[in-house]
């Protein structure tokens, strides 16, 4: 079967770049305006899109993307909101694949059958769950893969060769490389280092490689992607929501100051192996 | 009993207590889990480890801690006789100290060189800035801002022994708040930093391993009750926060048919008062948050609730796997006590016996009070004492309007 991941880099592939997954908060800074955001984004040059699920206690993240949850869900943003916002977006467009990222308790607090179900509906393409590592595959990875939908694993800098294996087996779509030890938003210590551990990745999996945390403009972008088979940019985003913002309310510049920051990435990547 | 049916054999190899537990963590910890893990087995097995904490215990922290006979609360009740186990007469002033020298031990044998821990109450925050000065690492303790302002003689003590302070104001800026702060900080420096985390609860190996450091108290209550009364005692009651001093406790009488277990948890307000309580068995339902599946305090979308207590101790909304099992098996009865019936059982054991506990013990002898008066005058229940009151008292004379 051909996934929407498979197909975009696939297509990626023939154009020689890596591609943009950009992350965004679901229903930040309210329903209607992320909306309006996550419809922009394929426009603007996002390949892929992470679409944040929010949750009270998001422990592995840095103070943007912890804000863009608050804010998201000081507006009444539930899972079942996410899922809409989906279904929405896939009237729209049908081919720009949707990764779910988030914690896994509201997933677990809705039923992973409920959950799975209502997310192949909506046309959800792919799970980042941080909270599952490979030894709790059970909960959610092999019930996912059993309806078609990818489970996305984070490898990180302790995710030596011993244990790669381990993280790779029953991880599809792509491999989320995480540039650092830290929390989403922090700054990426060594480049070189990072270009190292795609390489290293790469010698266990034929599966693409996004590099993600700590890339913030253009040049990370390009410099970055050039050994990588895509890149994931998040903190910067979601802060480009938050500063667009007065008195915590959207204004005329919220949805095209995304637009503008999205599009300078894209040109990012277009020039990463240029 | 052959062990087959024990209920003391738990974790299974993942870390699970029937359904609860596990290792809900990013991957970037998980090796560092599975390593804390076979060096956490290793020392077991290690005499030369056994005998260092042995020693610890004794000459530094001043084990065994007494069991003693509280007459007047026994007479005041008139029902069973009441007894303490006297954790609050430890080093430090509670029953932290005895899972710091513990895992103090761990964090030099696996080469880290910084320590980080959460403190609710502040005194798993003074324990291990304790343990810290004398092993010589720098630590870092993350505390809700809440919290540093209700429980300042402890802030204090622990900047006084050379522990970074580092308030925490997410959310309502207590312990879940601290916890989360520092998981973060372990996501990033993981490679130097110890996570010496205070109570029962967390990604396996942690519960089932400051349980064993905590079992002390169960133990050697046991030997002494026995060599005092030649039997074995009726019940016995703790306080449940994470739940380290309870799991401590009860361990060693799980498989005692004869003796009833009594957890009391942060009632608060009220158990009816929506996210007025910190109840999570009582009020929550099962989910997964800071590594483990267990009871927690949340919506109906997920989300966790702040949740209340007036004890910084007891203020979370979670509690460790090992006490969702014994709640779900019925073998531990665990009841919510409110504020007000800790503020009374706190000044009651003040004026009756001259003892002013930590307000989260004061809960467990709220729920003491309650049970004992149901029992015979030829029964015996005993207390887990898990921490004194200084630290609480400028909090309390507050409540009590003592101060203006
Ligand atoms: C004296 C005392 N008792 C009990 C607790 C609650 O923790 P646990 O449930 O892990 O024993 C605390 C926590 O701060 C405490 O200071």
């Amino acid at each position: 079967m051909s996934t929407r991941i498979a197909t975009r880099f696939a297509a990626l592939k023939a154009q020689n770049r890596p591609a943009l997954v950009a992350y965004v908060m679901a229903g930040d800074p309210d329903q209607a305006t992320g909306q309006a955001i996550l419809d922009m984004l394929p426009q603007a040059g996002a390949d892929i899109i992470e679409l944040g699920m929010p949750f009270s206690d998001p422990m592995a993240d840095g103070v943007s993307v912890q804000r863009a949850g608050q804010r998201a869900l000081a507006a009444g943003q539930t899972l079942r909101g996410v899922l809409a916002m989906v279904e929405d977006f896939r009237r729209k467009d049908t081919t720009t694949p949707i990764v779910l990222m988030g914690y896994y308790n509201p997933i677990y607090s809705m039923g992973v059958d409920a959950f799975l179900t209502a997310a192949v509906q909506a046309g959800v393409d792919g799970l980042i769950v941080v909270d599952l590592p490979p030894e709790e595959d059970d909960e959610l990875c092999l019930p996912a893969m059993a309806v078609g939908i990818n489970f996305i694993r984070l490898a990180t800098p302790t995710t030596d060769d011993q244990r790669l294996p381990v993280v790779l087996n029953n991880t599809s779509g792509f491999v989320y490389y995480v540039s650092m030890n830290g929390v989403t938003g922090a700054a990426i210590k060594s480049r070189g280092a990072v270009g190292d551990a795609v390489a290293r990745i790469k010698g266990h999996t034929d599966l693409p490689i996004v590099v993600g945390f700590g890339i913030k403009t253009a040049d990370d972008a390009a410099d970055i992607g050039r050994h990588a088979d895509g890149i994931a940019v998040g903190s910067v985003l979601v802060d480009t929501v938050g500063n667009s913002l007065l008195d915590g309310k959207p204004t005329d510049k919220t949805v095209g100051a995304l637009r503008d920051l999205v599009a300078d990435l894209a040109a990012g990547v277009k020039r990463a192996r240029a | 009993m052959d062990g087959t049916n024990s209920l003391r054999n738990g974790p299974d190899e993942a870390g699970n207590f029937g359904q609860f537990g596990g290792r809900f963590v990013a991957e970037t910890l998980m090796p560092l889990i599975l390593d804390l893990e076979a060096h956490y087995r290793a020392a077991k097995l290690d005499p030369e480890f056994k005998a260092e904490l042995s020693d610890l215990s004794i000459n530094y922290a001043g084990r065994p801690s007494p069991l003693y006979y509280a007459k007047r609360i026994t007479e005041q009740l008139g029902g069973a006789k009441v007894w303490f186990k006297r954790e609050e007469l430890n080093h430090t002033g509670s029953h932290k100290i005895n899972n710091c020298l513990g895992q103090i031990l761990l964090a030099k044998r696996m080469g880290k060189t910084r320590v980080i821990a959460e403190t609710g109450a502040g005194q798993h925050g003074v324990a291990t800035a304790t343990v810290c000065a004398k092993f010589d690492l720098p630590c870092t303790i993350f505390m809700g801002a809440t919290d540093v302002e209700r429980q300042m003689p402890n802030v204090l003590r622990m900047k006084m022994l050379g522990a970074e302070v580092r308030p925490v104001t997410a959310g309502a800026g207590t312990l879940k708040d601290a916890m989360n702060e520092a998981l973060r900080d372990w996501v990033t420096n993981v490679d130097t930093t110890y996570y010496l985390i205070g109570t029962a609860a967390g990604p396996h190996p942690y519960p089932e391993m400051v349980r064993d450091f905590q079992s002390v108290i169960g133990t050697e209550l046991k030997e002494q009750f026995h060599k005092a009364e030649g039997k074995l005692p009726d019940a016995v009651v703790a306080c449940v926060g994470g739940g380290s001093n309870a799991i401590g406790t009860f361990h060693a009488f799980l498989d005692d048919a004869s003796v009833a277990i009594y957890g009391a948890e942060a009632g608060g307000h009220g158990i009816d008062v929506e996210n007025g309580h910190a109840a999570s068995m009582t009020g929550g339902r099962p989910g997964v948050l800071h590594g483990n599946r267990t009871y927690l305090l949340q919506d109906k979308d997920g989300q966790i609730l702040e949740g209340h207590s007036i004890s910084a101790g007891l203020d979370y909304p979670g509690v460790g796997p090992e006490h969702s099992f014994l709640h779900d098996t019925k073998r531990v009865t665990y009841a919510p006590i409110t504020d007000n019936e800790a503020l009374e059982a706190f000044q009651l054991c003040t004026k009756l016996e001259g003892i002013i506990p930590a307000l989260e013990s004061a809960h467990g002898l709220a729920l003491l009070m309650k049970v004992a008066k149901t029992m015979g005058k030829d029964q015996s229940i005993v207390l887990c004492l898990s921490g004194r009151g200084d630290k609480d008292v400028e909090s309390v004379g507050k409540y009590l309007g003592l101060l203006k």
